[in-house]
C-alpha cells in the first residue's frame, strides 16, 4: 500500500521504559487505577453484561444495514438544516473542511478532540494553508504545544508528568517552570483558550454517535470544550466516521451507560451533548468520512472492529500498552484497538503491531461492545505471516517452533532430552539484544528440573494409562 | 461548498458491496429492574460525586438568598428563569459572545437522572446555548419531582426532534489530563450548584383559561 517504513513498537517501548524510573511506572499506575474504577462501576450494575451484549448487537445490526442508516441520518440532518458532506478519504475530508472555512473567511478555528481528524492529519493540512488550528481539550492542547500526537484516545497526555507539562507551558506560554500544580496549569490553559473561543471563526468537533432516527450527533467531553466550540463561533463543522451510526434515540441509553464507565470509571462524561441541526443563529456542517471503513466492512475477520466506541478500556487494561506508552505504536490508534485498526490503513507499515501483544485476552473481556480484539490480533499475525511481513528472526524461530510443536513425539523428545540445552539456547535466542528487544527488561522464570508431563506420570499414576 | 455526489454514491456503493452477509436483528432493550432507592437521594449522591452540590431551597426567596451567599462577588448574573431576575436577562442577549463576562448563569433543567446526577438542558431552557458553558459558575434549578431513574428513562423523555441542542450535564466542567489529577473548571463552568425548587405556577395560563 505504501512504502513507509515499518513502525517498531518494541524499540519505541524500550525507550519509554528505559527513559527514567518515573514515566513508565506512573503511566502504568494511572491507567491501572482507571481500570479498577471501571471494574467497580461495571460490578455495581447488575445488567452490565447484558448491556454489553445489547450494545454489541445494536452495532452489528447497524453495520449490517449501514447504507440504510446513513441515508436516514443524512435525510433527517438535512431536514433539520445541517449541511451533510461525504468524504471518501482523508484527503477529501480535509479538502471539504478547508473549502467550508475558506468560503467563510475563517482564519482561526478552535477544535475539540477528534480521533478522526487525527486520522486525517487535518490540523497540519489546514495550517499549511494558513488557517490556525487550536486544540481546546487540555490534553490535546498539551500534545499540540509539544508537537506530539495524542498518546491515548481518552487521556492524550497521560504519559507526561506534571513537571513535563510545567516545563512545556513555561517554554510555550511563559508560565513559571517550577509551578507544576495541575490546578494552576489547568487554569493557565483555561485563560489561554477563552479569548480564542471568542475570536475563532469556526468550532470543530468530532462525533461519538450519530442517530439516524433524528439526524442528531452527540459529543462527550468532560471540559465542555466541544460545547463552547459549538455554541460560540458562528460555524460548527463536525467530522464523523460512517461507523458511528446508531438507529434510534433510545439506543443511546445503552451506549452512554457503557461509555464513560468503561473509559474512566464514572457514570457519564460531564457533558453529553446532542446536536440536531444548527443552533439558533449558527451554521452546521457534518462531514461523513469513509477513509477505509467501507473496505473494512467487507473483511470477514475484521469488520467487528467497526463497532468500537473509542472508550480506551482495552488500552487501560493492556499490560503491553501500560508499559509501552501510546506513542510507541507509531500510529493514530494505539493499544489493542490500534493493533487491529491500524493495519487496515497500511498493512506493511503496521505489520509489527499485532506482535505488540501478549494475547492475554483482557481487552476482549472489557470491551463494552464485545469486539473480539485478541482474536483479531491473532488473525492479523497470520495475515502478516502470509504476506511475508514477518521480520527474519520471527520467521526463523516460528519455523522451528512450528515443526516441533506440530509433532508430539519430537516435542516430548526435545522436552526431556534437550532440556538442559534449552536452558541455554533459548535464552540466547530470546534475549539477544539485537534479535529480540522484548526480552530486554524482562526475564523468563527458570526452567524446572522435571517436566510437568513426567511429574504427572509419576504422581498421578492412576491416570497414567490415559497418557500411555 | 456542495459535496460531489459521486463520493456519496461511491461510499454507499462500497458499503452495499461489502455488507456482511448475515444480517443482525436489532435487539430489544428490556426494562431493567431498579433498586427502588429514593430517586432524589440517589441523584444527590451522584451529583456530589460529579463535583456538583445540591441544595434544598423550597422558596424563591431562599433561592435568591442562597445564590448571593454562594456567589457574593458576582457582578453579572445572567438568568434564563422567571423566578430569579439576575442582573441580565438571557432573552436580551443576541450573540453568544455577549456572555463572555457572565459570573453566574441561572437555568432550569427539565429533569435530572438519578443514575448519574446529570440534568437535561436544551437550547429552549438556555435560550442561548453558550450560557451553559461560558458562565463562570452555574446555578441549575430542578423540580425534585422531575427525576427519572436511569438513562433509559431519560432517553424516553428527551425530544431530540424538537431542539437543536440538548445536553446531559453532570456537574461542572472537569479534567484529569495532567497526571490524572481531577480539576474542576477546565473550560466550562467552574462550579454547579443545583437548587431543588419546583417551578412557580404560571398565572397567565389560568387567566387565559377563564371563560369570556
Amino acid at each position: 500500500m505504501s512504502n513507509a517504513n515499518q513502525v517498531d513498537p518494541a524499540k519505541a517501548a524500550e525507550l519509554f521504559i528505559l527513559h527514567d524510573q518515573i514515566h513508565e511506572p506512573m503511566h502504568d499506575r494511572f491507567l491501572w487505577a482507571t481500570m479498577q474504577r471501571r471494574d467497580a462501576e461495571a460490578a455495581a450494575i447488575p445488567e452490565w453484561e447484558e448491556l454489553r451484549e445489547i450494545a454489541s448487537k445494536i452495532k452489528e445490526h447497524t453495520l449490517t444495514h449501514l447504507d440504510h442508516y446513513l441515508e436516514e441520518f443524512e435525510e433527517n440532518a438535512t431536514k433539520r438544516g445541517a449541511h451533510v458532506h461525504w468524504a471518501l478519504d482523508a484527503a477529501e475530508h480535509n479538502a471539504i473542511v478547508y473549502s467550508i472555512l475558506k468560503d467563510h473567511g475563517v482564519e482561526e478555528l478552535i477544535k475539540s478532540k477528534s480521533m478522526l481528524q487525527e486520522e486525517c492529519q487535518m490540523a497540519p493540512f489546514l495550517q499549511n494553508r494558513g488557517i490556525r488550528v487550536i486544540e481546546s481539550d487540555l490534553g490535546e492542547r498539551i500534545q499540540q504545544l509539544d508537537g506530539q500526537p495524542p498518546s491515548h484516545i481518552v487521556f492524550p497526555a497521560i504519559h507526561k508528568t506534571r513537571q513535563d507539562v510545567a516545563r512545556l507551558f513555561a517554554r510555550t506560554v511563559g508560565t513559571d517552570p517550577n509551578n507544576d500544580d495541575p490546578h494552576l496549569l489547568t487554569e493557565v490553559m483555561r485563560n489561554n483558550a477563552r479569548p480564542r473561543f471568542l475570536a475563532a471563526g469556526a468550532g470543530m468537533t468530532g462525533g461519538n454517535f450519530a442517530i439516524a432516527e433524528t439526524g442528531t450527533f452527540m459529543v462527550c467531553t468532560n471540559e465542555g470544550n466541544a460545547d463552547i466550540g459549538a455554541s460560540v463561533p458562528p460555524l460548527h463543522i463536525a467530522s464523523i466516521g460512517i461507523e458511528k451510526l446508531i438507529p434510534r434515540v433510545e439506543d443511546m441509553s445503552v451506549f452512554l451507560r457503557l461509555l464513560a464507565r468503561s473509559a474512566e470509571g464514572v457514570p457519564l462524561t460531564q457533558y453529553s451533548s446532542h446536536f440536531t441541526g444548527p443552533r439558533k443563529g449558527g451554521e452546521l456542517h457534518i462531514v461523513l468520512v469513509d477513509n477505509g471503513r467501507s473496505r473494512r466492512l467487507g473483511m470477514p475477520d475484521f469488520w467487528h472492529s467497526l463497532k468500537c466506541i473509542r472508550c480506551g478500556a482495552c488500552m487501560n487494561t493492556c499490560p503491553v500498552y501500560r508499559r509501552s506508552g501510546g506513542l510507541s505504536y507509531g500510529a493514530t490508534y494505539s493499544g489493542p484497538i490500534g493493533v487491529i485498526l491500524d493495519p487496515t490503513f497500511d498493512e506493511f507499515k503496521y505489520s509489527e503491531l499485532p506482535f505488540h501483544s501478549t494475547l492475554c485476552g483482557s481487552c476482549t473481556d472489557v470491551c463494552p461492545v464485545k469486539i473480539d480484539i485478541s482474536d483479531q490480533i491473532f488473525k492479523w499475525r497470520r495475515v502478516m505471516a502470509e504476506k511475508g511481513y514477518l521480520p527474519l528472526t520471527k520467521r526463523l524461530s516460528f519455523a522451528v517452533a512450528g515443526r516441533i510443536l506440530g509433532h508430539s513425539e519430537e516435542y516430548h523428545a526435545m522436552e526431556s532430552l534437550a532440556g538442559p540445552a534449552m536452558v541455554l539456547a533459548p535464552h540466547f535466542l530470546l534475549y539477544n539484544r539485537s534479535l529480540n528487544p522484548w526480552g530486554r527488561s524482562r526475564e523468563i522464570p527458570p526452567i524446572a528440573a522435571q517436566t510437568f508431563r513426567n511429574w504427572y506420570l509419576e504422581n498421578r499414576s492412576e491416570h497414567a494409562d490415559i497418557e500411555q | 461548498m456542495q459535496t460531489s455526489n459521486s463520493s456519496r454514491e461511491t461510499i454507499l456503493g462500497a458499503i452495499r458491496n461489502n455488507l456482511p452477509k448475515n444480517k443482525v436483528e436489532h435487539p430489544r432493550i428490556p426494562l431493567f429492574q431498579r433498586s427502588g432507592r429514593p430517586l432524589k437521594s440517589e441523584f444527590e449522591q451522584h451529583l456530589k460525586e460529579a463535583g456538583g452540590v445540591a441544595h434544598d431551597v423550597p422558596t424563591v426567596a431562599e433561592a435568591e438568598a442562597k445564590l448571593l451567599t454562594l456567589h457574593p462577588g458576582a457582578k453579572v448574573i445572567c438568568s434564563a428563569v422567571p423566578e430569579i431576575s439576575g442582573t441580565r436577562r438571557v432573552e436580551r442577549v443576541h450573540a453568544p459572545h455577549e456572555l463572555a463576562d457572565v459570573d453566574v448563569g441561572v437555568v432550569r433543567a427539565q429533569f435530572g437522572v438519578a443514575e448519574t446526577g446529570a440534568v437535561w438542558l436544551t437550547q429552549e431552557d438556555l435560550v442561548v446555548d453558550a450560557l451553559a458553558v461560558l458562565s463562570q459558575h452555574l446555578v441549575v434549578l430542578l423540580d425534585p419531582e422531575q427525576i427519572v431513574c436511569d438513562m433509559h428513562e431519560a432517553y424516553r423523555r428527551v425530544r431530540l426532534n424538537e431542539t437543536a441542542f440538548g445536553c446531559f450535564m453532570m456537574g461542572p466542567s472537569a479534567t484529569a489530563d495532567i497526571e490524572a489529577t481531577p480539576v474542576h473548571g477546565a473550560q466550562g463552568a467552574r462550579s454547579l450548584n443545583l437548587f431543588f425548587l419546583p417551578p412557580k405556577p404560571i398565572p397567565a395560563l389560568r387567566v387565559r383559561q377563564e371563560p369570556q
